[in-house]
């Protein structure tokens, strides 16, 4: 593909094809198409053989003139899979199984008829089947980042064409100059999307404005290190080619004709499909020398980390990139003065990558329309924890939590209440209800102890104990700390040391003065951005759950039932039908036989020796009549 | 923690070391071509003994301690033998909240091994992992390539039971 009439003409071929997808199916050689899910999810839960016997059946009824089977990236409603989508109509079938398929095939694909008993609850109302866009949990989002997400094949770059791929590039390439290209970024108000916030037209103009005519590059942060969160990875698997074009085009804009993205090796399918795109980009002439026969040339490279999370961190991961110890260094020197082999580097996270080429199709201020007004555009969240939609959600800034999590997560599931919701993984914090109602942008988020972070939104309910979480994130933090800096090293050690004596019933209340003060010691002196926000949990958990540090600390109670040592199993003894299935289960023999008979109960009672049980709670997973309490 | 672990003796073989020295000198002049080497040669022998180091800082020239600096620094370098089932539970946050913790506990338990150790058999190694992505289906764990969500601890038994061979 050497000029941009090719790309139209392979454009003009597909837009018939994926406007199917969008109930518009009037220019399709297809009847249907049905679109699986092949992200990390639903893959894990089985979709890959949901794929073979779909194509099987198909075949075995004729239908493969008729039917199109589509294998896509992540939909995003990550708890209902395995999801299948049928288009035209957009009918949404979750929690798939193989069996369902004959009967889908006979009487959807075949018959014209949705089978309603495997669709998703929420779109059968009585004979009305509502499509995939119209359930609460995709009706209130706002796509921008996740556009191709779940409706494109990752793996055919003629699909991506034919939703305008590569026609940012093509654009920026003919009709714009870098100057051009950076102001459209800083115009736009897009900040980055990884965790700090930074403007990405500032590093773009940084970058840039470095001239000393050698080398440049252009990275992609893919190295998504927060543990909860996945949007990063969503966007590699199900839209690989949208992070290419956007590396090309920042290549184009600071003058560099190298591109590195540095991936987890977690993250298998991700640099497989990523793997494919670039092969696939090079082979049309998208990458390489000469892009659209201007004298722009540019190429990327892939490098797969080995799973360190500091190498989120922007020094360390280019420290990473030339095969060393991913340690951190101190800036200045910025990463656009002297970066990836000491050479001026511009270094974004994925969705930052994912926004660009609709910025510059639809301009600055298209994107700047969405959002508030220090933080443009949308954001995606990885949703997850106590919640009954889990899965992937992008919406404009400036929406509230409470709208995130009652109306499209759907609520917190057995009817428990809400405790918090954790943004920012380990470097953020834990937001109370009192502050459900704050739009989420950068400085909101902030401004109530959190952050934003790349986008892992946890939520609890009251089973979780927030000591317990703070000591969670610090275990994480002391086994990730690199260990260059004394302050991380040393001091996240210190606090998990407090952390755990205030679990185990030990804590007094000087410690939780410690604690604070410790803390603020590490934000004000550790190296890099990890070591200083490495106490946000604690300190978050502190400001809005100090109660339950003291209740561990003053009255040795885990209100939450979590903290095991602060815990005492009971029998209720007028519950109890002395069935003695508890003894059986006891690991430590503690518990007895008594003489007394409840009223009503045939058996004598049976009763816990506190000072034998080693408080697994395998009695209490037994006891029929739940007769046994935790306190 | 590393005192216990016991290393088997190096036993690679000889196409082994013919498939790394095509890796070393595949890859070498590249900027940056330590790390891609050194999972390449993971994936051949399954860990990084130090044998195995040598001959990569041999084939690139870089010192043996620059490789065993890298080795030891990331996750995913092993210096001893997995298991032949690699049971890696997560412990990321979605999966935590939901009870990992549990299930990593109870596996520590019915294996009789801490996490990053191995069964004597060489049949099964347990280890920690933070966030494989799959948060929709926590809490998982994963065996070699297979993913298992929504665990309970009562699943554990007939789940190790079909690595049975």
């Amino acid at each position: 593909m050497k000029t941009l009439e090719e790309l139209n003409a392979v454009r003009a071929q597909m837009e018939g094809e994926v406007a199917l997808r969008t109930h518009d199916s009037s220019s399709s050689k297809y009847e249907r198409h049905v679109l699986v899910c092949g992200g990390t999810g639903c893959t894990s839960s089985g979709s890959m053989k949901i794929i073979e016997t779909l194509e099987k059946e198909i075949a075995e009824n004729g239908l493969k003139d008729k039917v199109q089977v589509v294998k896509t990236g992540c939909f995003g409603l990550c708890a209902l899979g395995p999801i299948m989508i049928v288009y035209p109509e957009g009918t949404f079938y979750s929690m798939m199984s193989v069996d369902h398929i004959p009967r889908i095939v006979k009487e959807h694909l075949l018959g014209g008829n949705p089978v309603k008993e495997y669709l998703y609850d929420e779109t059968v109302d009585g004979d009305n089947i509502k499509a995939l866009d119209e359930t609460a949990f995709y009706k209130k989002q706002h796509r921008v980042a996740l556009r191709n997400c779940g409706v494109i094949n990752p793996e055919c770059i003629n699909e991506y064409i034919g939703r305008g791929g590569y026609e940012a590039l093509g654009k920026v390439l003919k009709e714009m100059t870098p100057d051009e290209v950076v102001q459209t970024i800083l115009d736009s108000g897009l900040r980055g999307r990884g965790g700090g916030g930074f403007p990405t037209g500032m590093k773009w103009k940084l970058a840039k404005n470095i001239v000393q005519g050698g080398q440049k590059y252009v990275c992609c942060n893919a190295d998504e290190g927060d543990p909860g969160a996945f949007m990063d990875r969503s966007v590699l698997e199900g839209d690989p080619h949208v992070v290419l074009e956007a590396m090309a085009i920042a290549g184009y804009a600071i003058g560099a004709n190298q591109g590195y993205i540095y991936v987890r090796a977690e993250y298998p399918i991700a640099v497989q499909r990523l793997e494919i795109a670039i092969k696939q980009a090079r082979e049309n002439g998208l990458l390489g020398e000469n892009i659209f026969g201007t004298d722009f040339s540019f190429d990327i490279g892939l490098r797969l980390g080995a799973g360190a999370f500091v190498c989120g961190e922007e020094t360390a991961l280019m420290t990473s990139i030339e095969g060393n110890r991913g340690e951190p260094r101190p800036r200045p020197p910025f990463p656009a003065e002297k970066g990836l082999f000491g050479k001026p580097t511009l270094l974004n996270n994925v969705e930052t990558y994912a926004n660009i080429p609709q910025i510059i199709l639809n301009g600055a201020e298209w994107f700047a329309s969405m959002g508030t007004e220090k933080s443009r555009g949308t954001k995606v969240f990885a949703v997850g924890g106590k919640i009954n939609n889990t899965g992937l959600v992008e919406i404009p800034m400036g929406t509230t939590l409470r709208t995130v999590i009652e109306e499209i997560g759907g609520g917190i599931p057995n009817g428990k209440k809400f405790k918090a919701a954790q943004t920012g993984g380990p470097s953020g914090g834990c937001i109370p209800a009192e502050h459900l109602d704050i739009p989420i942008d950068y400085d909101n988020l902030i401004s109530i102890g959190s952050m934003m972070g790349s986008g892992g939104l946890i939520v609890m309910d009251e089973d979780n104990c927030m000591v317990d979480i703070a000591k969670f994130f610090l275990q994480f933090t002391v086994d990730e700390s690199c260990g260059k800096c004394t302050p991380c090293r040393v001091g996240t050690r210190r606090l998990l040391e407090i952390l755990d004596k205030i679990t185990k019933g030990q804590g007094t209340l000087e410690d939780i003065d410690k604690l604070e003060e410790l803390c603020y010691y590490i934000k004000a002196n550790a190296l890099c951005g990890l070591g200083q926000t490495a106490p946000n949990p604690v300190l978050s958990t502190l400001k809005y759950f100090r109660n339950e540090y003291i209740a561990h600390v003053v009255d040795k109670k885990c209100e939450a039932g979590v903290c095991r040592d602060l815990l005492s199993y009971e029998i209720v003894k007028d519950n109890c039908i002395g069935c003695g299935m508890c003894a059986k289960q006891c690991p430590a023999g503690a518990i007895s036989r008594t003489d007394y008979v409840a009223p009503g109960k045939k058996l004598a009672a049976m009763e816990i020796d506190k000072t034998k049980c080693v408080k697994c709670g395998a009695c209490m997973g037994v006891c029929k009549p739940k007769a046994i309490i935790k306190k | 923690m590393g005192s216990k672990k016991k290393a088997a003796p190096f036993n690679g073989t000889p196409e082994q070391e013919k498939q790394l020295k095509e890796v070393i000198a595949s890859l070498k002049d590249d900027k940056g071509c330590l790390m891609p080497i050194m999972q390449h040669a993971q994936e051949i022998y399954g860990y990084l003994p130090i044998e195995v180091q040598t001959m990569i800082a041999e084939g690139t020239g870089f010192p043996l301690e620059k490789v065993y600096g890298v080795a030891t620094f990331y996750a995913q370098f092993s210096l001893y033998p997995k298991g032949k089932y690699k049971i890696s539970v997560c412990l990321g946050t979605a999966c935590y909240v939901k009870g990992s913790g549990d299930i990593y506990d109870k596996l520590i338990e019915k294996l009789g091994i801490e996490g990053g150790e191995c069964t004597p058999d060489g049949k099964f190694s347990l280890e920690a992992c933070r966030c494989i992505g799959a948060c929709g289906l926590a809490p998982v764990m994963t065996i070699n390539d297979d993913v298992y969500g929504r665990l309970t601890p009562d699943m554990l038994d007939d789940i190790l039971a079909k690595y049975a061979d």
